[in-house]
């Protein structure tokens, strides 16, 4: 079809019951309860834009950058349950998109992405602004479609919500050229869809939940590994009452913190590459090992070949909604594929009836108390140069342990793991997967969004901050008082680790030279800018800018330049092989 | 060990590549794949041989199940299957060549479905193995062109591969 045929506005009756792809987009929201589009226009989504100009269903906002679309968008996903959405024009506005889409692919984020196209027409003749979208986003979509007849257009959106939010969430794209935007099709959004090539198991196999049941109570050395999964997945209260009845030591992936609350004495901290002491040995020397929405992945248990051969008799049970996850790195005993909450709720009855009551495993936590006696995540504080983990240790008091906390990528994000306890879930949002700086404002501004009045602070580096610095402007225009909290040590600080650790300290470009004043910047944009030097300021600016309800603060923490993360397992190495600041 | 896998998938754009692209992206190797629609035209059967210890191909196996599009996925492996693999070879024959090809070509129940005064085309059809004989059997300078389908396959009997 040509831009000249595209139908006219409605002029007879039949044609008043059809509506333009752009309509039908807009309509397809409303029928799905979205609250926020996050995006940027251009001219393939110019004519979508125009509707969502006449509608008030949902609100749009404007971003700077449409790598930061996606990444607010997936923080409400992260932060509510809810799938996120973000609309981007084509060619450059999807390739700055892609980032954002591969970040949410890594970590399960259910979202869905809209992207427009150069008309069908176009399509293959190089024409301006145009990219192969659905073949540059496969390999990081749970799934993508172009649609090419508006008549498919709202089935298409029910199936990319549907595809998203069901299953193993992830990302779906839907690429909409500029002609399918204008044309017209009757309007039908279905409540359900049907795919007989998407049928996700939900329930767990009851006799494998009943040998997960006996291999836990038979156990003397028990460790429950709770991952990303069960935040996703809803589970925290069940996997709450889990470890709470079994009374056996529970710890969480850097994805799953605030699955089992950080403060209780059941939990042994964070484990993997800068996981406690107590975490890893117990993970590396447990018995009967009960993973629950986890990969296995290299962060968390290292060198796979160490994992198995330090303890071949570890029996491991594996609850995990995607079959692909099970045996991926590790061959586990007794796999379970189902949706966490409701294979948790089996097993909670099974064991509510069981006769058999859990073992006395009162040796084994003997055993946890000594590991964790090494207090592996004690610093020295210092009177004169403010440490990184005391930023993240008073900024948990300030805000009570209660804020939403997004980070970006580096040192600044395995202290916040560390030393903010998070006790609920969908309270800590962080790229884990593919680790991409620059997401920690655009994440707190997904996060302000879905809770305008909760305390919502972006611990970031100096590094990563400017990879989306740009989007002080957005949280200007919509008002949002987020604190920044820039640990600034002027170095990439995670890459000079790893130069000091295993590249002879020598610092290739890990120095942060030129840096700008953070705190006109931070005024250049309208908001409140803090430098804060010394220790003893630390929690006075805290609650400076936490009492200023309704402006950003961007406080820049002048930290230790020498300071770093531990314990540290090297990569490559097993998890019990870790190096600790006393070590040094 | 080799694998021969069976694949139902949605006959839509972009179906191969998605298959395609998970091989690449995951390391997997594919020796042969081959795909066409089916009696049903919203299907495509495809073929893929590869190669991999037990525990890849059960990774292979669930990652390609992971494909919104792939409607079903079985390792013919696992059961007793038939397999054939067509080939065409284009030969020189000239001369005394020309009944020696020819003979060949009878003893390994392959045809001769185009010719001209130098040239024969031969269509065999076998496992792989067996086209990997004739070529042997033949002497490798006559051969001017070879094209191969890659191995399809089909559980034998009963077992019979279906959407739902």
């Amino acid at each position: 079809m040509k831009l000249s045929d595209a139908p006219q506005s409605a002029s007879t009756e039949a044609s008043s019951n059809l509506l333009s792809g752009a309509e039908i987009v807009c309509h397809a929201m409303k029928a799905e309860g979205v609250e926020f589009v996050f995006g940027y226009p251009g001219g393939a989504v110019l004519v979508i834009y125009d509707e969502i100009h006449k509608q008030n269903n949902f609100k749009h906002v404007l971003v700077r950058h449409e790598q930061a679309a996606v990444h607010a968008a997936d923080a409400y996903a992260r932060a509510t349950g809810r799938p996120g959405v973000a609309l981007v024009t084509s060619g450059p506005g999807v390739t700055n998109a892609v980032t954002g889409i591969a970040t949410a692919f890594m970590d399960s984020i259910p979202m869905v992405i809209i992207t427009g196209q150069v008309p069908t027409y176009a399509i293959g003749q190089d024409a301006f602004q145009e990219c192969d979208t659905v073949g540059i986003t496969r390999p990081c979509v749970k799934h993508n479609f172009l649609v090419k007849d508006v008549g498919e257009l709202a089935e298409t959106i029910k199936k990319a919500f549907f595809i998203a939010t069901t299953g193993r969430p992830g990302p779906v794209v839907v690429d909409i050229p500029k002609d399918v935007s204008m044309a017209k099709a009757p309007f039908h959004y279905p409540a359900t869809v049907e795919m007989r090539s998407y049928r996700p198991t939900n329930k767990g196999h009851s006799g494998q939940i009943k040998k997960a049941m006996q291999m836990l109570l038979s156990a003397d050395r028990p460790m429950i590994y709770v991952g990303g999964g069960a935040i996703l997945g809803n589970a925290s209260a069940e996997v709450t009452a889990l470890v709470r009845m079994l009374g056996y030591p529970c710890t969480n992936t850097l994805m799953g913190l605030g699955a089992y609350p950080s403060t209780d004495k059941q939990f042994v901290g964070m484990l993997g590459m800068h996981g406690t002491v107590e975490a890893n040995m117990a993970m590396q020397n447990c018995d009967v090992l009960i993973a629950i929405g986890a990969r296995f992945d290299d962060r968390v248990i290292g060198n796979p070949t160490h994992f198995n051969a330090g303890n071949p008799t570890r029996k491991i049970i594996h609850i995990d909604i995607d079959p692909s996850s099970i045996s991926k790195r590790v061959k586990v005993d007794v796999p379970i594929v189902g949706n966490i909450k409701d294979v948790l709720d089996d097993l909670i009855s099974q064991l509510q009836n069981a006769e058999q009551k859990p073992g006395n495993i009162a040796a084994w936590w003997k055993q946890i108390e000594e590991w964790r006696a090494k207090d592996c995540l004690k610093f020295k504080q210092s009177d004169s140069i403010i440490k990184p983990q005391y930023v993240v240790q008073k900024l948990w008091e300030v805000t009570k342990g209660d804020a939403y906390v997004t980070s970006d990528v580096g040192q600044h994000q395995m202290w916040a793991a560390q030393y903010y306890g998070f006790d609920k879930p969908r309270r800590w949002i962080n790229s884990g997967g593919l680790g991409t700086m620059g997401v920690g404002l655009p994440y707190a501004m997904g996060c302000k969004f879905a809770f305008p009045d909760a305390d919502v602070a972006c611990i970031t580096g100096e590094g990563s901050i400017q990879m989306n610095i740009q989007e002080l402007s957005t949280c200007k225009q919509y008002g949002l008082p987020i604190k920044v909290i820039l640990l600034n040590n002027r170095y990439l600080g995670m890459v000079r680790q790893w130069q000091e650790f295993f590249h002879g300290n020598r610092h290739a470009e890990s120095y942060m030279e030129a840096l700008p004043d953070f705190v006109k910047l931070a005024e250049a944009y309208g908001h409140v800018g803090m430098k804060v030097e010394k220790p003893g300021d630390v929690e006075g600016a805290l609650r400076d800018a936490f009492a200023m309800k309704d402006r950003l603060v961007f406080l820049d923490f002048q930290t230790d330049q020498t300071e770093n993360v531990f314990p540290m397992v090297p990569g490559g190495k097993g998890i019990s092989e870790m190096i600790l600041a006393e070590d040094l | 060990m080799r694998h021969i896998l069976s694949l139902l998938l949605e006959n839509e754009a972009g179906a191969l590549s998605r298959v395609a692209g998970l091989f690449s992206a995951r390391g997997y190797n594919i020796e042969s794949l081959t795909v066409a629609p089916t009696e049903d035209a919203t299907l495509s059967r495809m073929t893929i041989v590869t190669t991999g210890s037990d525990d890849v191909i059960e990774q292979i196996t669930k990652q390609v199940n992971k494909l919104v599009d792939v409607v079903k996925i079985v390792d013919l492996n696992e059961g007793k299957h038939v397999e054939r693999e067509l080939m065409l070879v284009k030969l020189r024959a000239v001369g005394k060549d020309r009944d020696e090809l020819k003979r060949t070509a009878d003893i390994f129940r392959a045809r001769v479905i185009d010719l001209t005064e130098k040239t024969y085309v031969i269509e065999l059809t076998g496992t792989g193995d067996k086209l990997d004989a004739f070529l042997e059997a033949i002497d490798r300078a006559l051969v001017l062109e070879t094209v191969r389908t890659g191995a399809c396959g089909l559980g034998r009997g009963e077992w019979i591969v279906k959407a739902s």
